[in-house]
């Protein structure tokens, strides 16, 4: 019998879940739609649950006036939490109807069809009929999934966002609603020396100049308006300025040497060989999380009550930061999850609610609806952090690990509000003045860890220690994206593993299962390798490389292994990726591969082509010119083999393939240059550097 | 000063009054409340705000509304709907092509125009022809898929 998930224990009740409504199944969850498609998995599950039609199922967003609080939508936690929370809320209606109407009419076992139980004579009893006090306490005895569960349904939410007519936050229009914008200081650390405001002032449709500290922003009644009277604001500002950031050129230096915290995170076995058979170093810059759109929010102060509108990932984390910052109670402040574009990751979504909730409080009774731009997006939003990390090993005889030393440094990757001890929403930094702003946490490892997500091998390794140092300034403002540390630790685990096997002369997927136990991981890294004809080289050239990735996701999660073909001529060039994936239970297999081959897209564009680029004040790649991201002649075929497993949980399946993807393109690469690749992204640069 | 702007739209037309120099892209999504296409960055280089001008796609968020009058746009809105859907929006939800679906209005009316012009079309040809359109969540052969098929279709005719 498996525990209670646990946003059930923390939101027990089955009707704050679900409840019938005039033949309708009104469902909340406190997951949201980040584009990741789980509002549809959540449904197929209410629907499989109670035995009805999907087309009954309406999921509402996520609100903090009356969703159950299931924290954040992140970590690949959505269907393992939520998905089980709801499963279980539904069996128990289910329970609950097959109860009373077998009472009522005497029967036993009766069958529940699209939410109705028919009698022999003729009576129906429904969900829509039945008392709430007829469902049971939630219990952890599940029926067996009824078919809408393990079938690629069709995504809920496509044909509105296909038509245009699907609301996204940036499309929201309020009644009285005027447009805000933010002028964000032109160097980290600036400061807002004098502001002339008398040619802003003067431009007709401008409603307010918001000054607090160094932040600055206007208020107009059209959204042209507001865009060119920023930049007439800008014009006005006069900041002082002083160089803060690291040098770009020598990052993993910088990383290696700044003041940081260290943590043993794992200490196991013997401690580390003076003379490791195997030193590698590998590093990846800061990353942008890159959305196609930007930042969004809109926000309204009446009568000292705040309502929010955010594509944040939390709407109760986001409420109680904004309660803290305006010192007022969380009850007086609503928050409700509007879907914006795709989410990769804390991003700019809860600064933008800090934004708007600033300038709207100088226009009580009018909400102001605030965009960022692109340059402010691709430079102002939280990081993925910068990384190095270093892996010691040691082998025996048979040129199999006996010890493995895993060190890493980085920012922390939890900037998220409301966490303990983290830096508050940017516009709270600006209005303090505050340039040395807290820098950002680490999740525990037990939850998944941050920097060292991934740090720990899943192969079979006696002796091992994962140590992190956590470094104790933030040049640049660092936060979790998609895979966090898991990018470069599996990148660099799976470069070493095919160093080892090298070394050992063994085929790197036969030396994989030789050091794997675990039937899952065997299974996913078999499935990868027979699909792609691993072994056969179908290419003869000599660019062409060929390499393999694996990793099970937080080492608890999804399993993932891939291989990369690519040929390397002044670049390099992914021509395929195959991969393999168990999530368990599949809820939705087209939902499912599209996560991974989404997943394995993203990681081959940051992994051979984006980091972000700054000088000695400010970062510089503020546009698609200067932080390119993959186009569609750059994308290669991809496959993708699940692995399903009907009879185990379900497991997240939107970050488990960024790992692997990156891990089998550099050892690709290393196939076909003969040389490892130890900084990414893999550009003509780094090559030259590592060759 | 402000203006007043004849718009053919989606067949239909509408007078606006804004500045000159106004993007196409504000007078659709805010005066107009076609909120289809999408604002992505300013500066023409993501695609998000493509409309179609007599059937060639622009960037509106750098298309100032006094070029506008007299020409035929069409935005996602005006190629179908739930009712009466155009093939490549069928052929988009067929294929599932989209995550978050922010790009998904530039990418629909981009790849309908290039089908009408071009029918007979390559895979690596699709590719070339939407380097222009970014995607973010990595849905790009599910995209190429959707369009090769109502290519195929429209040369079977």
């Amino acid at each position: 019998m498996a525990d209670l998930s646990p946003s059930l224990t923390a939101n027990p009740h089955p009707d704050m879940w679900i409840s019938p409504v005039a033949g309708l199944i009104h469902v909340r969850t406190g997951k949201v739609e980040l584009g990741q498609g789980v509002l549809t998995a959540l449904a197929q599950i209410v629907a499989d649950g109670l035995r009805v039609r999907i087309e009954r199922v309406r999921m509402i967003a996520a609100s903090t006036d009356g969703s159950p609080d299931e924290g954040y939508t992140a970590g690949s936690l959505s269907i393992q939490h939520s998905g089980a929370a709801l499963r279980a809320v539904a069996a128990a209606w289910h329970a609950g109807l097959m109860g009373a109407a077998g009472l009522a009419f005497g029967v036993d076992a009766p069958r529940v069809e699209d939410g109705t139980v028919t009698a022999p004579d003729g009576r129906t009893m429904t969900y829509w009929d039945l008392p709430p006090a007829a469902v049971p306490t939630v219990g952890t005895a599940l029926p067996a999934a009824s078919g809408v569960v393990g079938t690629s349904v069709g995504r809920l939410d496509i044909p509105g966002r296909v038509f245009g007519t699907r609301r996204y936050i940036q499309d929201l229009r309020l009644p009285g609603q005027l447009f805000g914008r933010v002028v964000r200081p032109p160097s980290r650390g600036a400061r807002l020396l004098n502001v002339d405001e008398t040619r802003v002032r003067a431009v007709p449709g401008v409603v307010e100049v918001v000054r607090d500290g160094d932040f600055i922003g206007l208020v107009a009644e059209r959204e042209d308006v507001a865009m060119q009277a920023v930049d007439l604001l800008a014009a006005g500002c006069t900041w002082k300025q002083e160089p803060s950031l690291p040098d770009q050129h020598e990052l993993a230096d910088y990383l290696r040497t700044a003041p940081a915290e260290r943590t043993v995170l794992v200490d196991q076995g013997r401690s580390a060989d003076v003379r490791p058979s195997v030193v590698a170093s590998f590093s990846r810059p800061y990353l942008a999380h890159a959305s196609i759109g930007t930042a969004c929010a809109i926000a309204e102060w009446q009568a000292g009550r705040l309502r929010v509108w955010s594509h944040s990932q939390g709407v109760y984390q986001l409420r109680a930061e904004l309660a803290r910052w305006f010192d007022v109670e969380p009850s007086r402040v609503t928050v409700t999850h509007v879907e914006g574009a795709g989410c990769y990751g804390h991003n700019g979504a809860d600064d933008a609610a800090g934004d708007a909730a600033l300038l709207a409080a100088a226009v009580p009774g009018r909400p102001v609806h605030l965009v960022w731009s692109r340059q402010d997006e691709l430079g102002w939003a939280p990081f993925g952090p910068a990384m190095a990390v270093t892996v010691r090993v040691t082998v025996d005889d048979a040129g199999l690990p006996v010890h493995w030393a895993q060190e890493i440094w980085s920012n922390g990757h939890s900037g998220r509000p409301s966490s303990a001890g983290n830096p508050p929403l940017l516009a709270a930094i600006h209005q303090a003045g505050d340039a040395d702003s807290i820098p950002s946490t680490e999740p525990p490892l037990n939850r998944g860890g941050g920097s060292a997500r991934n740090a720990v091998p899943g192969y079979r390794v006696p002796n091992l220690q994962v140590v992190s140092n956590r470094l104790a300034t933030m040049p640049l403002r660092t936060s979790a994206l998609r895979s966090l540390g898991a990018h470069l630790n599996v990148y660099a685990i799976e470069a070493v593993m095919d160093q080892l096997a090298a070394d050992a002369g063994v085929d790197p997927v036969a030396y994989r299962l030789d050091l794997l136990d675990d039937p899952r991981g065997r299974a996913v890294i078999e499935a990868a390798a027979s699909a792609a004809n691993w072994g056969s080289r179908s290419s003869s050239s000599e660019e062409a490389g060929r390499g393999f990735g694996y990793a099970r996701y937080k080492n608890s999660s999804a399993y993932c292994a891939v291989v990369a073909d690519v040929e390397v001529t002044s670049r390099v060039v992914v021509t395929r990726l195959t991969l393999a994936v168990d999530v368990g239970l599949t809820v939705n297999p087209d939902g499912v591969r599209n996560q991974i081959e989404g997943g394995a897209i993203q990681a081959l564009s940051w992994t051979t082509t984006e980091q972000v680029r700054f000088d000695a004040h400010d970062v510089t790649s503020r546009t698609w010119e200067g932080y390119p991201i993959v186009a569609f002649p750059d994308v290669p075929p991809i496959e993708t083999v699940i692995v399903d497993r009907p009879d185990l949980p379900s497991l997240g399946a939107g970050e488990a393939s960024l790992g692997p993807t990156a891990a089998a393109i550099g050892n690709a690469v290393r196939d076909a240059l003969g040389a490892q690749i130890h900084d990414l992204p893999l550009t003509a640069e780094n090559l030259m550097r590592s060759l | 000063m402000p203006d007043t702007f004849s718009l053919r739209i989606n067949g239909v037309a509408h007078q606006v009054d804004c500045e000159p120099a106004t993007p196409l892209l504000y007078v659709l999504r805010n005066d107009l409340g076609l909120t289809a296409a999408k604002f992505g960055c300013g500066l023409g280089l993501c695609g998000a705000c493509n409309v179609l001008l007599d059937g060639h796609p622009v960037h509106s968020c750098d298309t100032p509304v006094w070029s506008v009058v007299d020409k035929d746009i069409t935005t996602l809105e005006g190629l179908g709907d739930e009712a009466n859907p155009h093939p490549m929006q069928s052929a988009f939800i067929a294929e599932q092509a989209l995550q978050c679906g922010y790009c998904t209005a530039g990418m629909i009316v981009t790849a309908a125009a290039l089908v009408d012009r071009t029918p007979d079309i390559t895979d690596a040809d699709v590719r070339t022809e939407l380097a222009g359109n970014l995607c973010r969540c990595g849905v790009h052969n599910r995209i190429v898929r959707a369009v090769l098929s109502v290519a195929a279709e429209s040369t079977a005719r």
